[in-house]
């Protein structure tokens, strides 16, 4: 499946910049993986251990957080796009 | 000279200089001002304070300016009640209530942050301002704009109570309401704010924006004259002003200007939007986020971004949390409006409402002192309360109509009784 990541402004020194970018993946978790392969830095930051992600960061799949869906193993469809943002505080 | 010294993160450590910052580029955890407290020692006294005008920035040297506060020079010091008819009601010896209903000029605890965001961002040079908000943030944010005469751009869920609306659009903000919960209003201003060279308060400026909530408990123990609560209950929304306050109380330790009596953080939640409460109850490490469902829109945040400082706060303290119902909200909001004359909205319902039940199942001792944060005003919701009442009657102007009246109700009511001190 070829989706598009979206990369936070703090997270793209680690992928030469990019805003965004596509890559493959059956779930969120290989396309995390196919991320992190590709920019080793960035990947370190998401994760923060092979099975856990980094509670200060949200993934949003198509806009929904995805611990309301299959967290990592939620499954992905040709054209999804995934965000990765910070935790802000609120108001 | 300042002993303002850098911005530090919470998680790794990692340093940066004072500069606008939404979270640490290493880890993504908050980063937080470092004072340096062993200047500060013999200089920030309990006299200096007392001689300076009453609002929050008589506490300037532990708040994260580096020149003149720019803005809420009014802002702050709000009336500590002694609650002596609740306290008879509810069957505790010393209660007290912090009341932000009464904050300036929005009637909320966010005035606060709001005062020390606004001025930083003016030291920052940043001609617009902006927030994410469940409604009194941006109220906050568009009156302290207007008065410091800057643009604000404000987020805001499609569908809040129309008092923070038209109380926000008054004071001519670029209002923009979103389609989504509050989690969804938060998540695109993330992306604004990579987008935008805007001060967003409750993003690239939180490490300057949440310091101004420990004003909040520095007030507490001024008023009760130096002096901690032993309990302290704290509505919870994105988990700022619990750990804050949390924080106060140990700075006005650690600078010797309170004994410390080992004070206890509890925290309120509505029980439509609990997250954290229920991670404590569950002795978990990570909450799960929550669609928000509840009465009590200005806590109604479901993926809480310090929460995990909530739950720290809480624990090492011994506190414990609780959460209300609907109804139970409403009610509290009732009894405080009808033992004290307090009108709060119900975010401040639900932390009595809390407070009640950790009473009740003793986790607050009856007989130590305890101060319930209200950090909201009810004439800002009131459409929530309609409903609780009967109509009012409606009589003829005739005192025959109105002895009636009185003679009736007298029957079926018996008269309130004052209380005895
Ligand atoms: C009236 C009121 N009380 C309490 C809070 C709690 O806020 P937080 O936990 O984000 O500091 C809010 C936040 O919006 C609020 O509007
Ligand atoms: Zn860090």
């Amino acid at each position: 499946m070829s989706i598009t990541i979206q990369i936070p402004a703090a997270l793209r020194p680690q992928a030469d910049g990019q805003a965004s970018l596509q890559l493959e993946g059956g779930t969120v978790r290989e396309a995390l993986g196919e991320l992190k392969s590709r920019y080793p830095e960035l990947g370190g930051r998401l994760f923060k251990s092979d099975n856990e992600v980094n509670r200060f960061i949200n993934f949003y799949l198509n806009d929904e957080d995805i611990r309301f869906l299959d967290s990592l193993e939620t499954k992905l469809k040709s054209g999804d796009e995934l965000a990765i943002v910070p935790a802000i505080a609120g108001g | 000279m300042k002993p303002l010294l850098s911005l530090q993160c919470k998680e790794c450590d990692h340093e940066y200089p004072i500069e606008p910052r939404t979270v640490c580029d290493e880890c993504f955890g908050p980063v937080e001002v470092i004072y340096d407290y062993g200047q500060l020692q013999d200089r920030f006294t309990r006299q200096l304070i007392e001689s300076r005008p009453r609002n929050l920035w008589r506490y300037r040297e532990l708040l994260p300016v580096d020149g003149e506060p720019r803005s809420g020079l009014q802002s702050g010091w709000t009336p500590l009640i002694p609650a002596r008819r609740l306290a008879a009601e509810l069957g505790v010896r010393e209660l007290y209530l912090k009341d932000d209903s009464a904050n300036y000029p929005t009637f909320s605890y966010k005035d606060r942050v709001v005062a020390v965001a606004v001025t930083k961002a003016i030291e920052f040079g940043f001609e617009t301002v902006g927030c994410a908000s469940t409604g009194n943030l941006a109220h906050s944010v568009a009156a302290h704009a207007a008065a410091a005469g800057l643009e604000a751009f404000v987020m805001v869920p499609h569908d809040l109570e129309e008092g923070k609306i038209v109380g926000t659009r008054v004071f001519g903000p670029r209002l923009v309401k979103i389609r989504g919960n509050y989690d969804d209003v938060n998540r695109l201003c993330a992306q604004i704010a990579d987008k935008y060279p805007w001060a967003l308060v409750n993003v690239n400026l939180r490490p300057f924006y949440t310091e101004g909530a420990k004003t909040h408990g520095f007030e507490i123990a001024e008023q009760l004259g130096w002096r901690l609560p032993r309990h302290t209950v704290v509505p919870v929304a994105g988990g700022t002003i619990l750990p804050k306050i949390a924080k106060s109380y140990q700075e006005l330790i650690r600078l010797g200007l309170v004994e410390d009596n080992k004070p206890v953080m509890h925290a309120a939640q509505a029980a439509g939007c609990n997250p954290i409460v229920k991670a404590l109850e569950d002795e978990e490490d990570l909450f799960h986020p929550q669609k928000p469902k509840t009465v009590a829109r200005s806590i109604a945040i479901g993926n809480p971004a310090d929460g995990y400082y909530v739950m720290k706060a809480v624990r090492e303290s011994g506190g414990w949390g609780a959460s209300a119902e609907d109804a139970e909200i409403l009610d509290a909001v009732g009894l405080l409006a009808r033992t004290e004359g307090i009108f709060t909205e119900p975010a401040g319902g639900t932390t009595l409402a809390a407070a009640i039940k950790l009473i009740q199942s003793g986790r607050i001792p009856r007989d130590e002192p305890i101060c319930v944060c209200i950090t909201g005003n009810g004439l800002k919701t009131i459409e929530v309360m309609q409903e609780t009442f009967t109509q009012a009657p409606v009589i003829e102007a005739r005192i025959e109509a109105f002895t009636d009246l009185v003679e009736s109700a007298r029957e079926a009511q018996p008269a309130r009784q004052p209380v005895t001190h």
